[in-house]
């Protein structure tokens, strides 16, 4: 247990230093820009005094590091600052976009995974067979596609051909649950082909490195039953690498939505940081590379933890 | 010549039909001018026309051909995910080969910087240096070359240190040779195999991430034909049922698809893996 504790603990300071010099990163970025922000961004055309106020806005005449804890600091007490295109507070901005994200990835989370590992578990008992095939090509294809394409074909056929859902997702804060469902089921979909894939295919990948390993061959011909095989003795085993690649595969859910809510037009994250990028607005900017680049750390931590937590070598040292 | 028609032959169906798409795609590409109708940029007729014999696949909506924007699209889309698969190889191959070879604090320091590149979900980082170096298609190049070599570096680290510690890399070192002597003699033909195939499935990436930010608006910017930007600006027309727009993001996938089945072979025929 005590070892259990101690990996526990390393991989959370591991992850925290990486948090700290991510932060770094995203705030240093601004930094290295060759000759001055304010320039760049006002252009040729800006008169000495714009730039001279808008240095000062954006408290640019401070030396770096304090800017740094200012920033970092206002960050952890939800304080993100303006947005330099609007004047809006960041943090009523990110507010309930992050909601309206965290919903999508949730929705698609719960289709795709229950939908992977049963067709990955089922392609491992059934390999080298026809369907084994057929799901291999399917999933080696639906890999390739570019997102937007995936969307776009959703939308001719389930939208404008049969109109079964609606091709842009209006959301809204006063509709309830259900209808919100309805409403975000077709970028939801669109996430769950792009994701089913890989996540297929480790499980199925997991399961047969299993199935051919000794002990398992031992299980077998000590007459014990199938089921009783795969439950008691290979799915401990194969649950660290399967964890790790559905909690993965979350984490590029909640990242990967930028492009499927651009499509179906969702009011996301994902959406506001690629208006900010076209309008320049670096605050903006910043602040949602930080909650997405801290999202995706989090997940990627619970992955390493959960596997350690699960690995049955670790609950039963010898 | 014989070798290869013969392995070619045995090829399974899949790899046959990925390199057929991928030959087209350089033929189209090399031969663009002569293949497209019309000019790149020429304005030729009303915007959103249906398709004629005069405009076979319609025109875009400033009236351009759509035919041909998606003919130069196959130079300028593919040709520039190239170049920057290229780039990240060179750069990431080459420091790779210098970490496993010298080891020590040279593989040390890249490996923790590597790590925290890594640890930026891609797409998140390169929104945020476009948003600071602005999008052309050189800064989109080194952006998206330097976030890959990443990849290409742990890749080309790991397999490089099977071979560093064998005898003959030892026994070339005490005749001593040089470091690039060792590199390009002894370590490098060794990688090949896993170098090549992850060649093509970075392209594939690439290729995918940089449609993408073109259909963002962020990444090859107008009035280059481009595919990702070519399905951002008819998407339109798709709520009207046509289906014009899909062609340029069916090219994107087209394209993957092959390389995918040729590398899915390709790695079957050297890793001598049958499952």
């Amino acid at each position: 247990m005590a070892q259990i504790l101690k990996m526990v603990g390393q991989r959370l300071l591991l992850g925290l230093l990486t948090l700290f010099v991510v932060s770094l990163i995203i705030f240093l970025g601004v930094e290295l820009l060759p000759g001055d922000l304010a320039q760049a961004i006002l252009g040729q055309a800006a008169t000495p005094e714009t730039v001279a106020a808008f240095r000062r806005e954006l408290k640019l005449d401070l030396p770096a590091y304090e800017r740094y804890f200012e920033w970092l600091g206002g960050m952890l007490q939800g304080d993100f600052g303006r947005s330099l295109a609007n004047q809006r507070e960041i943090s009523e901005l990110l507010g309930a976009r992050l909601e309206n994200t965290l919903f999508l990835a949730a929705l698609a989370a719960v289709i795709s995974v229950p939908l992977a590992l049963t067709l990955g578990i089922l392609a491992a008992l059934y390999r080298n067979t026809l369907y084994d095939r057929t799901v291999n090509v399917v999933t080696l294809t639906s890999i390739s596609f570019p997102e937007f394409f995936v969307a776009y074909i959703l939308i001719l056929f389930l939208a404008i051909q049969a109109g079964v859902f609606p091709s842009i997702s209006n959301i809204g804060p006063d509709i309830g649950f259900w209808e919100r469902v309805y409403r975000t089921m077709l970028p939801a979909l669109t996430l769950t082909l792009v994701v089913v894939a890989h996540m297929m295919r480790m499980t199925r990948a997991a399961i047969i490195n299993l199935l051919a390993s000794p002990y398992i061959e031992m299980a077998r011909l000590k007459g014990l039953s199938p089921s009783r095989i795969i439950i008691h003795h290979a799915l401990p085993n194969a649950l660290a690498p399967i964890i790790n690649v559905v909690v993965l595969n979350i984490a590029y859910l909640i990242v990967g939505v930028v492009v499927v809510e651009v499509v179906f037009v969702y009011p996301g994250l994902g959406q506001l940081l690629v208006d900010s990028v076209s309008k320049r607005d670096l605050p903006v900017v910043q602040a949602c590379s930080l909650v997405f680049a801290m999202t995706f750390i989090l997940l990627n931590l619970l992955a390493d933890v959960l596997s350690i937590v699960t690995n049955p070598r670790l609950l039963h040292p010898r | 010549m014989a070798a290869a028609l013969k392995l070619l032959r045995q090829a399974p169906l899949t790899a046959k039909f990925g390199l057929l798409v991928i030959f087209t795609y350089i033929f189209v590409a090399l031969f663009a001018p002569a293949i497209a109708p019309y000019g790149e940029t020429e304005v030729v007729g009303q915007e959103y026309e249906e398709s004629s014999p005069e405009f076979l696949l319609g025109t875009d909506n400033l009236g351009r051909d759509m035919l041909t924007r998606l003919v130069y699209g196959a130079r300028n889309t593919v040709g520039i995910a190239f170049v920057t698969t290229c780039l990240a190889f060179l750069v990431g191959g080459i420091l790779g080969l210098l970490a496993s070879t010298l080891g020590g604090w040279v593989d040390l320091g890249l490996g923790r910087v590597v790590d925290v590149l890594m640890a930026i979900p891609q797409l998140i980082f390169a929104l945020m240096i476009l948003t600071i170096v602005g999008t052309s298609v050189t800064s989109l190049v080194l952006v998206i070359a330097l976030l890959d070599s990443t990849r290409v570096f742990r890749l080309a680290r790991a397999v490089s240190m099977n071979i560093v510690v064998m005898e003959y890399v030892e026994a070339a070192k005490l005749r001593g040779e040089g470091l690039w002597w060792i590199i390009r003699h002894e370590i490098l033909p060794n990688i090949m195999p896993p170098l090549v195939a992850e060649f093509g499935l970075r392209f594939c990436f690439v290729f995918l991430f940089i449609s993408a930010l073109s259909f963002l608006g962020l990444g090859i910017q107008p009035p280059t034909a481009d595919w990702g930007s070519m399905v951002r600006d008819n998407a339109t027309l798709i709520t009207y049922g046509i289906t014009t727009p899909l062609l340029p993001a069916g090219a994107i996938a087209l394209l993957t698809v092959g390389v995918n089945f040729v590398v899915d072979w390709f790695l079957h025929k050297t890793s001598g893996l049958k499952e």
